[in-house]
């Protein structure tokens, strides 16, 4: 790509968007998208660090068969938190709301999304949210599982359900309000040139992922809004003693939540698709098939819902058509996969730390995708379901899949957000660090449940003791792979080397702008010339 | 779009700074707008794809509850909120040809049938409390069907309350558009607020147009006994 | 972008939705058996019809704009389709003294 306007004004603007204003006040009320994407990347880290201390729980409690460290009923509580927490206030906004909120603008050649005053609401919707569901668990926790099924959630439950369910509703709206910005950015704020079939992947993903925010979202509002009548009120929409069907509400939930699943991991694709072309300094393979697969995933995902029910009293015939309908999801994920390795195919690749997080993602990725497919099978989910199996499975696609890719994609983007270098021998070191400790987590679980290991349980026989200890002691190393990160990237903030405006010798546009970029991104609108990750052409010609 | 709609035009430009020129910023609020009411066709979708399901589970208990709905109320609101949608489409008329006076006018008419609404909308509400039938309140309803013709009260109240804070959200919306027809800021570059508005105001005039026969005409042929 | 239409049609949409408001009051009360809900529902989806194309003036809109409606409405049958596919067949092949 290229910008009409002289590219040496890289070095010659000093002002950036953190030195532009100074003061809380300046933060608290930005409408510039960097600084929002900031307030994003703290909050989303400290709701990061609150779920993994709960899973730290959850592993210190497994470590032992007897249930020797909490009670049953405080274990189920800290399940739920470690859920909601992870699902709800990191996964869902941790991609789009800290790197797309960053990036899209720039990668766009814009000054800021439609909707600035809109998208400094998200963080505040999503913080009231967030607060709410962090005095729940100060008051004692929410005990119903991240689902909230009924009637469990709206008639048995003595835990604090109406305030983390006012929480989960609120953060909703902060997910269909980013979402929605997206979307009217990438149709309206493009630059003259930036064509759709020009434009980077992490926008094609980005811009699948906020189609599901919007259109699933809304039915998961609902949902949870009618477990809040019916708690409240005692009346029954889903409570079977009152003629309700509680499956009706698991309906209405994995609408939402499957395809949430996607907005979880479409995102991660697209740092994928960013990180492998860059490291492996090509264009990236089928450029069109792998931008076609993130919406063929974000609408396709809305047809597998009840693949989640199997055991429940819906339908065999309607069990049947979902199970068949959820093996096709897998065509559009290994389009991706088979692409991003043939993109490395005779490519310069260079093992810098985000592609060592890209290439143990394309790995863990591949192995919970097709584990996925065994629990579509109808016959195999029966046996496995509710059981270890699952829980390793969709850890490796969340933790595996979008945990390690929003680390790769901190570690890309680190220079431009921040204007300063990390140290890539500690970052190349705690992403083996992560994979190791990952995989040690996570591989035995699988086993687990194939052996018959029920989630959700506090004790379990002995027989199964071994695994869980490889278990707790792989999560242990993985704790520190999460830490150092933490520690060398906050370093490297106040001490690291000034990063110039392209460490990676990238393509895109927010390669050329300065780093940290100014608050209007650029002097004057760039003129995209030409196509998307152009490796083939020198620098000089570039830049 | 309109190249002539950039903001040197206008002495205080309404034109927000991450915009080019007015034509780019109609755009992005429009489809804007129309992506909010993708999502909320959605959220009321969720509503009535359960009311679906438990009409074709339990039919008779939801006519027999049906015959407990105040048809006339009913109709007389369904034309009020046709009513205000016109003037709600005369409205954004005006703000198009930059008649500030008549968009006063026609918002003002607007938002009183609005109120007419929701005071009609009250009234119902205040009938079905005396008459006890109030789910989780005050429910003194016998019968064998009581739970399932409670339910179609619980769809009632959760549906019409829905719409009903979508009105009041409706009401505060037009009233901006009121203080910008008051300081005349509509012209025939820069309208879009009131269309925006409009199209929510129309939206919600919608779901109305389905809640209606969906509640309050289903009972017209229940064979079997009603119940106090 | 801008389409201004004449102060006729609005009046004459108006007109046309307070007939079929009449309409569809009037047929609740004869038996139609269940074509009763369908004709409710064909009445309504008519009404909305004329609301979206002349008060939400969606003839003169962007295909984007366009795109956005169909599109909620697609996904609402999907939501109807799939879970109605569920409840509508769950007593297939089940015995009438049944579970």
């Amino acid at each position: 790509m290229r910008i009409a306007s002289q590219p040496t004004y890289a070095e010659k603007v000093p002002i950036n968007y953190l030195n532009a204003e100074h003061g809380l006040k300046s933060w608290l009320l930005t409408v510039d998208h960097k600084r929002i994407a900031i307030l994003y990347l703290l909050s989303v880290t400290a709701f990061f660090l609150v779920g993994g201390l709960f899973a730290l729980l959850i592993r210190l409690e497994l470590l032992t068969p007897q249930g020797d460290l909490v009670r049953s009923d405080v274990y189920n509580r800290l399940f739920t938190m470690h859920g909601i927490v992870m699902i709800f206030f990191f996964l869902i906004p941790s991609i789009p709301a800290v790197l797309g909120n960053f990036i899209i603008p720039i990668m766009l050649g814009a000054r800021d999304l439609a909707f600035p005053k809109l998208n400094l609401l998200s963080w505040y919707l999503y913080m009231i949210g967030g607060i709410l569901t962090l005095y729940a668990v100060l008051a004692g926790g929410v005990g119903t599982g991240w689902t909230f099924y009924t009637p469990y959630s709206t008639v048995y439950s003595n835990s604090h359900v109406m305030v983390t369910a006012i929480g989960v509703f609120i953060t909703g709206f902060s997910s269909i309000l980013t979402g929605l910005n997206f979307i009217v950015t990438t149709h309206t704020m493009r630059a003259p040139g930036l064509t759709w079939s020009r434009m980077p992947l992490f926008m094609w993903s980005l811009y699948a992922t906020s189609l599901i925010q919007v259109l699933g979202t809304p039915v998961l509002a609902i949902a949870i809004l009618l477990v809040g009548i019916e708690r409240l009120w005692g009346v029954g929409i889903f409570n079977p003693a009152l003629g309700g069907d509680p499956v009706l509400f698991q309906h209405l939930f994995w609408f939402y939540s499957h395809p949430a699943v996607y907005i979880m991991v479409l995102p991660a694709f697209g740092v994928i698709s960013e990180l492998i072309q860059n490291f492996s300094k090509k264009r990236i393979f089928g450029y069109k098939f792998v931008a076609g697969a993130s919406v063929a995933i974000a609408v396709y995902g809305f047809l597998v819902w009840g693949h989640h029910m199997f055991t429940t009293t819906q339908s065999v015939y309607a069990g049947m058509i979902f199970s068949f309908l959820s093996f096709f999801i897998a065509i559009p994920s290994a389009i991706k996969v088979f692409n991003w390795t043939a993109t490395l195919y005779q490519g310069s690749i260079s093992y810098q730390t985000p592609m060592l997080y890209a290439i143990g993602f394309i790995g863990l990725f591949v192995i919970g995708g097709l584990t996925g497919l065994y629990l579509a099978t109808m016959g195999v989910d029966i046996h496995v379901h509710d059981t270890y199996f699952v829980v390793a499975h969709f850890h490796f696609i969340m933790v595996g899949g979008s945990v390690l890719a929003y680390l790769g994609g901190i570690h890309y983007w680190w220079p431009k957000i921040s204007g300063k270098m990390y140290p890539d021998g500690w970052g190349r070191f705690s992403a083996l660090v992560v994979f190791v400790g990952f995989n040690l987590t996570f591989l035995p679980q699988f086993i687990l449940g194939y052996l018959g290991m029920p989630r959700r349980y506090h004790a379990y026989p002995e027989e199964f003791w071994v695994l869980n200890v490889f278990s707790t002691a792989g999560a242990s190393i993985l704790g520190v792979g999460y830490f150092l990160p933490l520690v060398y990237l906050i370093w490297s903030w106040f001490y690291g080397p000034e990063a110039p405006a392209n460490p990676w010798q990238a393509r895109g546009l927010e390669w050329q702008v300065p780093s940290p970029p100014p608050t209007t991104n650029f002097p004057a609108p760039p003129l995209v010339t030409q196509e998307t990750y152009e490796y083939s052409l020198e620098e000089a010609e570039v830049v | 779009m309109s190249e002539t709609l950039t903001h040197s035009q206008h002495g205080t430009s309404p034109l927000q700074h991450q915009f080019d020129d007015l034509g780019q910023q109609w755009h992005a609020n429009t489809i804007g707008m129309w992506l909010f009411l993708a999502t909320e066709i959605l959220f009321f979708g969720g509503l009535f794809v359960s009311y679906l399901v438990y009409r074709s589970t339990y039919p008779e208990a939801f006519a027999e509850a049906s015959r407990h709905m105040d048809v006339l109320a009913g109709t007389v609101n369904t034309a009020v909120l046709i009513g205000s949608s016109l003037m709600m489409a005369l409205a954004v008329q005006s703000a198009q040809l930059g008649a500030n006076k008549l968009v006063q006018r026609f918002t003002l008419l607007t938002m009183f049938l609005g109120t007419v609404f929701l005071v009609i909308k009250v009234w119902e509400y205040y009938h079905k409390y005396t008459e006890q039938l109030i789910p989780g309140a005050n429910f003194a309803y016998e019968g064998a069907m009581r739970h399932q013709v409670e339910m179609l009260f619980v769809f009632y109240f959760v549906m019409t309350g829905m719409h009903a804070l979508h009105m009041f959200i409706g009401l505060g919306l037009l009233t901006y558009i009121l203080i910008l027809a008051r300081r005349n800021a509509f012209s025939r570059e820069y309208f879009f607020p009131a269309e925006v508005v409009g199209l929510y105001w129309h939206f919600v005039d919608l779901v109305w147009i389905f809640l209606f026969p969906l509640l309050y005409l289903i009972g017209a042929h229940y064979q079997g006994p009603v119940h106090k | 972008m801008t389409h201004v239409s004449p102060r006729r049609t609005y009046y004459l949409v108006f007109l046309a939705l307070m007939v079929l408001t009449a309409v569809t009051t009037g047929v609740a009360y004869l038996d139609l058996g269940p074509f009763n809900t369908v004709v409710a529902l064909a009445i309504a989806f008519l009404k909305a019809g004329l609301v979206v194309a002349f008060f939400m003036h969606v003839m003169h809109l962007t295909n984007l704009s366009k795109l956005f409606a169909v599109g909620a409405l697609v996904w609402m049958v999907i939501l109807i389709a799939l879970t109605v596919s569920d409840y509508w067949t769950r007593q297939w092949g089940v015995p009438a003294q049944g579970w």
